[in-house]
């Protein structure tokens, strides 16, 4: 366990030489952080809010501001259903309100219990063209349908359950 | 360090590209990358190479037959993949890796054109060439131009297209202030939405005193609608490095930043690119061209916060703060990044500039109207026909950018009905509507201001008659409710509360208080907000009362929505002449709102129903209809 740990904050500490504990730095900081363990684990913020010499409320402050953190663990994938103006016209609320069904999510409840989904809404993708966009993990699907995003959502889950 | 030779490597470059037979240029904008363009490009290299044919992918550098590249966005997105064959020009829509080897065998190798994969015009007539293409022919692309030519990863190709000319130019034979004056006289206004003169902005910041200032170009592109300065970014990212090292000369910074959305994942990775090639050609770091000037650029990632396009939040953002905007004044151009004189331009400005420069501010004035010179690139989007990005001098009509390179309004039913939108949302969610009536207004700052709208970034989402303009506008204000930073009282409250009668409005549970409270309100997040967010989040609710306030009147004292969209005043009925009475929908109805008995019509309790849509689902025969 306590070479678990120590490997834990190893890794932020090659973050923070990265950026040379330079406070100014603390997005790109907290970014690397979140690529690293996938959420901002709340241990390893105050660890950060010493090493650079601010206070953790600072740290909460920043961190809870900017939609792209988030406090707790996400899926194995990340769904992001656009909801841009465009998609908006094109009808996106439905393809929200059929991954909402077909995962068990709501608005409160944005990943599934054994991690491997997490949907949510962005802005705007700037995929306009290819209204209505839905992005897992990176890959862009554009002019989707409810049916064609629950199908791609079959096609992850039987690749998991292989 | 070695300095580049613009001359000869331009040279070196045509001498290359002259020893190819054809050069493939595939679209590698996120649209047609969505559609599979990574796989078509494999898939000509296969092709190719089965043949016995040389061909070299990216970096023009080897002897070959062929030369694949991969460019940026092209534009017309709705047509993708789009692959267009260089020299002569001609363009490929809606490609298939099936259709690889017939293009190979036929144009490739034989110079004759597959027909069946030509763009068709409304005659049905197949048009080769893209230039004749309506939606290219009627547009004027400036700082589009490159993109979607070029491939955005090779420097080469970009000082192959007189890249870099200009910012040498400025560097090595102009003095700051000839620089400011070249873009002041050019007429360039700021891009991304608020329009003040560019060349005014540098004067501002070239007289202010101390050797430390900044650069910073805006890419916070948050508008949902708009995705040019993503297009620029992805597609010719050393345009914009290069109208940053104008700027830096304009008014002697040493720094700059590129401020990217987090969203943008591939402009970030061309950016890169791109600063790591113009540093090792000497165009960036010490001494660039050779001079005495040193300037270089850093990247900063955005972290999902729509204020951050505001400046003051940018800079906030940059120096590791939450983004929350500043009072102003002071300026950027007096007290910014760091406490230093900053300019901050938009990337599409930055993006302008060098071509500024290469024509002459002259030639760039005489394009648009008279208060705003040049060119506007715009987000076409929503019920339209051809989606895509689009660039027009200042001055072009909603009819000619609609119709004519839109290629016409597309109602829900799928047909094609011309100029018959219902509104066109301009300036995303801080801009206004706009309507049949504007049909032939000239697009400029001027013009759109005095009706209550403005140009923005660019956004234009058609919406056609079926759509709900209440639901639009509660669209809007939801996006601005969630984005508020918080600051102000009357943005992040106001805002609110706005949110929640436009909620009674489609919900139905308004009366006649309820559009003189919302309208009050406007009034009030307009004046008590501090920055541009909040000064124009009321701005979508304003426009849509000002144009279709009957709308509104009909959702609030009749309890109907006149397209139907809203869910809660929908009326459902059972056709006693198509019901079979079997029941089955009163068994699926959550609240027995539904009764009747065999041999007899069902029929629904109005009062009871909470019109969740479960009958009409549940129906085979089509008996629960919607009114």
């Amino acid at each position: 366990m306590a070479a678990v740990q120590q490997s834990k904050f190893d890794r932020v500490c090659a973050i923070l030489d990265k950026y040379d504990k330079n406070p100014n730095k603390l997005i790109p900081i907290l970014q690397d952080i979140q690529e690293e363990y996938t959420y901002l684990p709340e241990d390893i913020m105050t660890f950060v809010a010493t090493a650079l010499g601010i206070s953790s409320a600072n740290i909460y402050g920043v961190a809870t501001f900017y939609a792209h953190f988030t406090l707790e663990p996400k899926g194995k994938y990340i769904i992001k259903v656009c909801d841009g103006t465009a998609c908006h016209v094109k009808k996106s609320d439905g393809i929200l309100a059929a991954l909402e069904k077909e995962l068990g999510l709501s608005k409160s409840k944005k990943t599934s219990d054994d991690l491997l989904f997490t949907l949510e809404t962005v802005a705007c993708l700037g995929a306009c063209g290819l209204a209505p966009a839905v992005v897992i993990n990176d890959k862009v699907h554009g002019l989707m349908t409810p049916e064609s995003t629950i199908a791609l959502i079959n096609e992850i889950k039987e690749a998991e359950a292989k | 360090m070695s300095h580049i030779d613009l001359q000869a490597h331009k040279e070196q470059f045509r001498q290359c590209m002259e020893q190819y037979k054809a050069r493939i240029v595939i679209c590698g904008g996120t649209g047609c990358m969505a559609n599979g363009a990574g796989e078509i490009m494999e898939e000509f290299n296969r092709v190719l190479k089965e043949k016995g044919l040389s061909v070299t992918v990216a970096m023009a550098k080897e002897e070959s037959d062929y030369y694949i590249a991969k460019s940026g966005c092209q534009g017309f997105c709705q047509m993708g993949p789009l692959v267009t064959i260089y020299p002569q020009e001609d363009l490929y829509v809606k490609v298939k890796k099936e259709d690889v080897e017939e293009i190979v065998e036929k144009t490739l190798i034989k110079g004759e054109a597959v027909e069946r994969l030509l763009y068709k015009d409304d005659a049905g007539q197949p048009i080769a060439n893209m230039h004749e293409i309506p939606f290219y022919k009627l547009q004027k692309r400036t700082a589009l131009k490159l993109c979607g030519m070029i491939d955005a990863e090779d420097i080469d190709e970009y000082i192959g297209q007189d890249g870099y000319i200009a910012a040498r130019k400025a560097v090595l034979e102009m003095t700051p202030e000839e620089v400011c004056k070249e873009i002041l006289d050019s007429g360039l206004r700021g891009r991304g939405g608020g329009g003040f003169p560019t060349g005014r902005k540098w004067e501002l910041t070239l007289v202010q005193p101390g050797p430390v200032k900044y650069v910073i170009c805006n890419g916070d592109e948050g508008d949902p609608g708009a995705f040019m300065d993503r297009c620029l970014m992805e597609g010719n990212p050393h345009s914009v490095l290069e109208g940053m090292i104008i700027a830096a000369k304009a008014v002697g910074a040493t720094d700059g930043y590129i401020y990217v959305r987090t969203e943008y994942p591939l402009a970030v990775d061309r950016l890169r690119i791109a600063i790591e090639d113009a540093r090792k050609a000497g165009i960036l770091g010490k001494n660039i061209f050779g001079s005495t000037m040193n300037f270089d650029i850093n990247i900063m990632e955005g972290a999902g916060a729509f204020v951050c396009g505001e400046e003051t939040a940018l800079m906030a953002s940059i120096e590791g703060r939450r983004g929350m905007p500043q009072p102003k004044p002071p300026f950027p151009a007096v007290k910014g990044l760091f406490g230093k004189p900053t300019v901050i331009n938009n990337v599409e400005t930055l993006a302008t500039v060098p071509v500024v420069l290469n024509m002459g501010a002259e030639k760039y004035a005489a394009m648009g109207t008279e208060k705003s010179r040049g060119t506007k690139t715009f987000a076409l989007t929503g019920n339209v026909a051809h989606t895509g990005l689009i660039e027009v001098p200042f001055g072009a009509t909603l009819r000619q950018i609609i119709v004519d390179i839109g290629g016409g309004v597309i109602d829900d039913f799928g047909n094609n009905v011309g100029a018959d939108f219902k509104a066109v949302q301009i300036g995303g969610p801080s801009g206004g509507c706009l309507t049949q009536e504007h049909l032939d207004m000239p697009l400029d700052y001027e013009n759109l201001q005095s009706i209550g709208a403005m140009v923005g970034s660019g956004g234009l989402v058609v919406m056609n008659q079926q759509t709900c303009m209440v639901q639009i506008a509660r669209f809007f204000m939801q996006f601005t409710q969630n984005e508020s930073c918080g600051k102000c009282v009357v943005c992040r409250e106001g805002t609110r509360q706005m949110l929640a009668l436009l909620d009674d409005i489609i919900e139905g549970r308004a009366t006649g208080e309820t559009l003189e409270l919302l309208e009050e309100l406007a009034k009030m997040v307009k004046v008590g907000s501090l920055c541009g967010l909040g000064k124009t989040a009321p701005n979508p609710v304003l426009s849509t009362l000002k144009y279709f306030r009957s709308e509104y009147e009909e959702h609030v004292f009749n309890k109907n929505c006149p397209t139907g969209n809203c869910q809660a005043l929908k009326k459902y009925a059972i056709n006693p002449e198509l019901c079979k009475s079997c029941g089955l929908c009163a068994r699926k109805c959550p609240v027995n709102a539904i009764s009747g008995a065999k041999g007899q019509p069902y029929e629904i309790d109005k009062s009871a129903c909470i019109k969740c849509g479960a009958c009409k689902e549940s129906c085979k025969f089509g008996a629960v209809s919607i009114s």
